[in-house]
């Protein structure tokens, strides 16, 4: 194809740069955690809910940084509601097949759910005084239904960047179908990775912390598994990652994903700080690998 | 809907002379770049460089000389939306902003975009950017006004040897294949239309005829639309959601079986 390894190489860049970085690494954490507190709510124990309100207590503020970066990515962020409504008729828009249209709406009744669940973990944490709200968290059925509808939501957040950048025609991101999937399992490790490290700081020691940091040993593994099923599916297109963005994805490879499964196989390598560590790593790993993805295709 | 109406573009007749270009700007009131203050490229005779948000017309320079430039050819192409039957940017706009018109043209409403900028890189030609004047994404509307008035748009009209053509695209396309046949018959074997037929995103309403193959000209030899990994995309993240879900529950309920074997041996 004349040099050209792909057809994808005849498009233009769209100019999405730091604040869409941001927002795939806040999103992903706002639905990986809320996932994570209602799989908490749903298995764990009892002496667990604290970590499952940590988990709530994350996802919220995160999908209100999400929505700002998504608003100030705009060229006109005051139309931003135009995502929802059709700006001449005021009637709702909703385009199932475009992943920008389902994910604003994904954004908008996710916020709902999390917002629910935040209030719910406040109330039950003794934070606010509203009795009315503690139906929204905890062992109920009103609780389990907003965590189980919200888990799921939380996760289609997690991961339709992946496929919004999967349903363009911009090299790299246009040449796998597996960004989604990438994504949604990164979200999950970054977001286990965050609240080990907000509950190792508070000095919590609930037996649900050892499994949700076990968890993330294999959430890693699988993520690594993708990562590499990501490069084999780009084809000749993989050499895009011939330069400093692949250099880059080594380093996440490296210390992003290995290492710190082999900091959770060899405990002592770093003592009391191990588990710090392994968490910093995976989330630096996470920030750095949307990074590469966004960027190098931006500068193709 | 009245007859789709489109361009179709003989490349083999354009001189180059950028008329188009002018007559496009000048019609849509389109912005000068750098404030008008000109840079030139060092790429041939090509300062205007792309397609954008001010540049809705873009008359492209390709040079095919050898080292010694004792023999070569120019080829000159002007280059523009594609209006295509099955458009990736109405396709993920999720606004509602861009809108197929009575003509069959693919047109940017510019009150209703927010310049969310999906449009750009769904498009598999590089049409599309951001206008920085209105901060919304803008491309060729086939001069929408003037089709309304029943006036042929800006840029055809313009044309000083009707390299660029309007008109229907059932009589664009019988006057570009007779054009071919010409063609072969004086002995240009390489003359092809690009985009004529509905196998290339259901048919381009602003086609082609090209002498070399598609990427010398800049174009895609095979665009695709963007929805061809919504799909597979959609399942392959279910798949993940899935076994994150698994990984969870097995680890979370092993847990659970380990603390409750414990509590039964105390």
């Amino acid at each position: 194809m004349n040099g050209f390894p792909s057809s994808t190489y005849f498009s233009a860049p769209p100019d999405w740069g730091w604040l869409i970085v941001l927002y795939f690494f806040f999103g992903g954490l706002a639905g990986g955690t809320y996932f994570l507190a209602a799989l908490i709510d749903f298995f764990g124990h009892p002496e667990d809910r604290p970590l499952a309100r940590l988990g709530y207590y994350i996802s919220f503020p995160c999908i209100i940084i999400s929505a700002l970066l998504l608003t100030f990515d705009l060229y006109r962020p005051l139309r931003f509601w135009h995502m929802l409504i059709e700006s001449n008729t005021y009637q709702p828009l909703f385009k199932p097949w475009s992943p920008m249209s389902l994910g604003s709406w994904s954004l908008l009744i996710f916020g709902i759910f999390s917002f629910l669940s935040f209030l719910g973990a406040l109330a039950e944490g003794d934070r606010i005084r509203w009795s009315a709200a503690r139906g929204l968290h905890g062992p109920g059925v009103l609780a389990k239904v907003i965590a189980f509808i919200g888990g799921i939501f939380g996760f289609y957040v997690a991961g339709y960047t992946g496929v919004l950048l999967a349903v363009t025609n911009r090299p790299v991101w246009s040449d796998t179908s597996l960004l989604g999937m990438l994504f949604l399992v990164s979200a999950a490790s970054i977001s286990a990775a965050l609240m080990i490290l907000l509950a190792e700081r508070s000095r919590w020691t609930m037996p649900g912390l050892a499994a949700l940091h076990r968890m993330d040993i294999w959430v890693i593994v699988l993520e690594f598994i993708v990562l590499i099923a990501v490069m084999f599916s780009l084809g000749p297109v993989f050499r895009a990652w011939l330069n400093l963005w692949g250099l880059l994805l080594f380093v996440v490879i490296i210390f992003g994903m290995l290492l710190p499964i082999a900091l959770n196989w060899r405990r002592d390598w770093l003592g009391n700080h191990n588990v710090t560590a392994t968490a910093l790593l995976i989330l630096a790993g996470g920030f750095l690998l949307r990074l590469v993805i966004v960027f190098s295709s931006e500068g193709i | 809907m009245a007859e789709p109406m489109g361009f179709y573009t003989d490349t083999t007749v354009c001189i180059g002379c950028k008329a188009c270009e002018v007559a496009c700007k000048e019609w849509n009131q389109l912005p000068s770049t750098n404030g008008g203050v000109n840079t030139l490229s060092g790429d041939s005779y090509d300062n205007t460089r792309q397609l954008d948000g001010i540049h809705w017309r873009h008359v492209k320079f390709i040079e095919q000389f050898t080292e010694n430039r004792q023999d070569g050819r120019w080829l000159l192409m002007s280059d523009v939306c594609k209006h295509c039957v099955h458009a990736a940017c109405l396709e993920v706009c999720p606004t509602g902003a861009i809108v197929r018109t009575e003509f069959d043209t693919v047109v940017i409403q510019s009150d209703a975009c927010n310049g969310c900028r999906d449009c750009i890189a769904a498009c598999p030609f590089g049409v599309i950017d951001i206008n920085p004047a209105s901060g919304t994404a803008q491309k060729c509307t086939l001069c929408y006004d003037r089709l309304q008035s029943g006036m042929e748009p800006a840029c055809s009209k313009a044309c000083p040897t009707d390299s660029i053509q309007f008109g229907t695209i059932r009589e664009l396309r019988g006057r570009a294949e007779k054009r071919v046949e010409q063609l072969h018959q004086a002995g240009e074997k390489r003359a092809y239309l690009y985009g004529a037929d509905e196998k290339m995103l259901g048919g381009l309403n602003s086609f082609y005829l090209l002498v070399d193959k598609p990427e010398v000209y800049g174009l895609p030899p095979d665009p695709k639309m963007p929805s061809r990994n919504l799909t597979s995309g959609s399942w392959f993240s279910a798949l993940g959601a899935v076994l994150v879900g698994l990984i969870g529950v097995i680890n979370f309920r092993n847990r659970g079986a380990r603390l409750a074997a414990e509590e039964e041996r105390r």
